[in-house]
């Protein structure tokens, strides 16, 4: 009976094991393998053992990128979560009518692929037939240029913004509507303020949500490339061909044709993403013990 | 009040979008963005389907099944092991489980060039197995699946369903997967949109456009409009429209499904 069961669950679990080995072990094993080779004039491709990260860790082009990515982190991220719990508490505490609707508006840019967003915000900052362009200059004041280089990142980050906030709402929304309202009506009662229940009660029972949500921004901004290699169409100038580090490591790849030293900068981009999404996770964890 | 100002953020840039497809050329250049010119739609509409011999159609259908087989098949192989994970004790499932989670770390972009480079040495890139294959990988599925059958499948049902004679795959089919329901839901949405919405991977993977799916053909038209002077202008209203055209599916899919992801997700965002 027992026997049985167990070789159930291993038919069940078998295609998963398969895909999840040839799918994603078997490529990071590969490139990782790849990423210990360089090509030389003399003798093609020889064994170089980390010499391509030794590149990595001195290259401007890549640690430049990796700079730029940690500004957006911090710059935007915080910008987005904050409108996302905003937003999240707003609907929760139901006093706006049409909640349903609200919901449904703020998540619907999520569900336009990144393609289609940054093409639409490319024209929407342009200066041949962008609306913000045409109001800005109507009542008289200097053209925004929002795709010169100096204002690309912003602009970057708007779309960003604009993308993944529904979702994040959604996520916080979600965790809020599960925290027992016992734990607040007292609190309401008693005549606390809204903000005071949100920031005591509902902020802290919903803190895994929230670090979620931060482990996935973490992920996002640092593998970020849709918005910059679309961009570079409409702000050639603005964007060059390291500035993410992913659309760096597709340039090495498939413009340089230098595929060992991209095997390492992609190698070397997932460590630095994964170091800090287990970051993120101690340090809201330790948090959690000393509070509690 | 302030909600619905905020509300205006989300969906001007789509209201405009969507009054840009209606415009000629001209038009669009010389209104404001947010006035309506000649209407010009159904125009648009038959440009974007005829230019470069329809390819637009096939793009349409590329899209159709790369996200179709590739979100099915993925949100299957995650729903099955998610259950297994959750509802059978056997040797090996805390491994697999670490390492599930561990795998939802891992950037699936970053993955994209190690897959490619593993691909052409096997001949596989250029195909539409090479987009598919990748995707079927979900080990946020399989989390989100794990989750939610703990609480949604009562052992005590499977036990009763077992000592009437019911064999494992049996049970699976016809009594668990229907309380699955929300979850699984959830997983194919997602993956869905994922696919769907997916630029890095075929880009990198697919050279011949006629393999391409919405979000390469589009970038693509986008390029050469910016790009190519003379008569390539003209391509503006036809990627403003393609675009409209190729976001409208996915919107659909998630107001119809609305009430299961809303819930499915709940259970992902909660628990731990």
């Amino acid at each position: 009976m027992r026997r049985k069961q167990h070789i159930a669950a291993y038919v069940f679990v078998l295609p998963f094991v398969v895909v999840f080995l040839s799918m994603l072990v078997v490529p990071l094993a590969y490139s990782g393998y790849l990423s210990l080779f360089q090509v030389r004039l003399v003798g093609g491709q020889v064994f170089s053992g980390l010499a391509n990260y030794a590149q990595a860790a001195t290259d401007p082009a890549f640690l430049q990128g990796l700079v730029r990515m940690a500004v957006f982190l911090l710059v935007q991220t915080p910008i987005m979560l904050g409108l996302a719990l905003f937003f999240a508490l707003a609907l929760d505490s139901s006093r706006a009518r049409g909640a349903g609707v609200l919901r449904l508006l703020f998540f619907v840019p999520y569900a336009v692929p990144a393609v289609v967003a940054t093409l639409m915000w490319g024209y929407l900052y342009g200066r041949d037939f962008g609306p913000i362009d045409q109001v800005v200059t109507a009542v008289g004041l200097p053209a925004p240029e929002l795709l010169a280089p100096g204002r690309i990142l912003g602009s970057m980050m708007n779309i960003v913004t604009w993308e993944f906030v529904g979702y994040n709402m959604i996520i916080m929304y979600a965790a809020l509507r599960s925290v027992p309202t016992e734990l607040y009506e007292a609190a309401e009662l008693d005549g606390a303020s809204q903000w005071r229940i949100a920031w005591n009660i509902k902020i802290p029972s919903i803190s895994s949500a929230i670090m979620l949500t931060v482990v996935f921004s973490v992920i996002g901004i640092f593998q970020l490339f849709n918005e910059p290699s679309l961009l570079k169409s409409v702000a050639p100038n603005a964007i060059s061909s390291s500035y993410t580090p992913n659309y760096y490591a597709y340039n090495l790849a498939f413009v340089n044709q230098d595929v060992n030293y991209a095997a390492a900068i992609a190698f070397t981009l997932g460590f630095v993403i994964m170091v800090l999404s287990y970051a993120v996770q101690l340090r809201t964890t330790r948090r959690r013990e000393v509070t509690s | 009040m302030l909600l619905w100002l905020c509300a205006l953020y989300f969906v001007a840039p789509l209201v405009w979008l969507l009054i840009a497809s209606t415009k000629d050329n001209d038009d669009l250049f010389s209104t404001f963005g947010y006035a309506f010119g000649h209407f010009n739609l159904l125009e648009n509409l038959r440009g974007v389907f005829t230019l470069q011999g329809g390819i637009f159609l096939r793009w349409v259908a590329n899209t159709v099944l790369y996200a179709g087989v590739g979100a099915v098949g993925a949100t299957l192989i995650s729903t099955m092991a998610g259950y297994a994970l959750a509802k059978y004790d056997f040797p090996g499932s805390k491994v697999l489980f670490s390492a599930t989670l561990g795998a939802i770390m891992i950037p699936l972009t970053a993955l994209a060039i190690p897959t490619y480079l593993l691909f052409s040495q096997v001949g596989l890139t250029n195909t539409p197995l090479a987009v598919i294959l990748p995707s079927l990988v979900s080990p946020f599925g399989v989390y989100l699946v794990r989750v939610y059958a703990v609480d949604a499948v009562p052992d005590s049902l499977l036990e009763a369903a077992r000592v009437d004679g019911g064999g494992e795959f049996r049970i699976f089919w016809q009594v668990s997967l229907r309380l699955l329901m929300p979850a699984v839901l959830t997983v194919l949405l997602f993956a869905l949109v994922a696919t769907w919405n997916n630029y890095f991977l075929p880009l990198i993977m697919l050279s011949s456009s006629d393999l391409y799916p919405l979000t390469v053909g589009l970038a693509q038209w986008q390029s050469t409009s910016t790009t190519g002077g003379g008569g390539a202008q003209a391509l503006f209203p036809l990627v403003i429209t393609g675009s409209v055209v190729s976001v409208l599916p996915i919107v659909a899919a998630f107001l119809y499904l609305q009430r299961y992801w809303q819930s499915g997700l709940a259970t992902g965002g909660v628990k731990e």
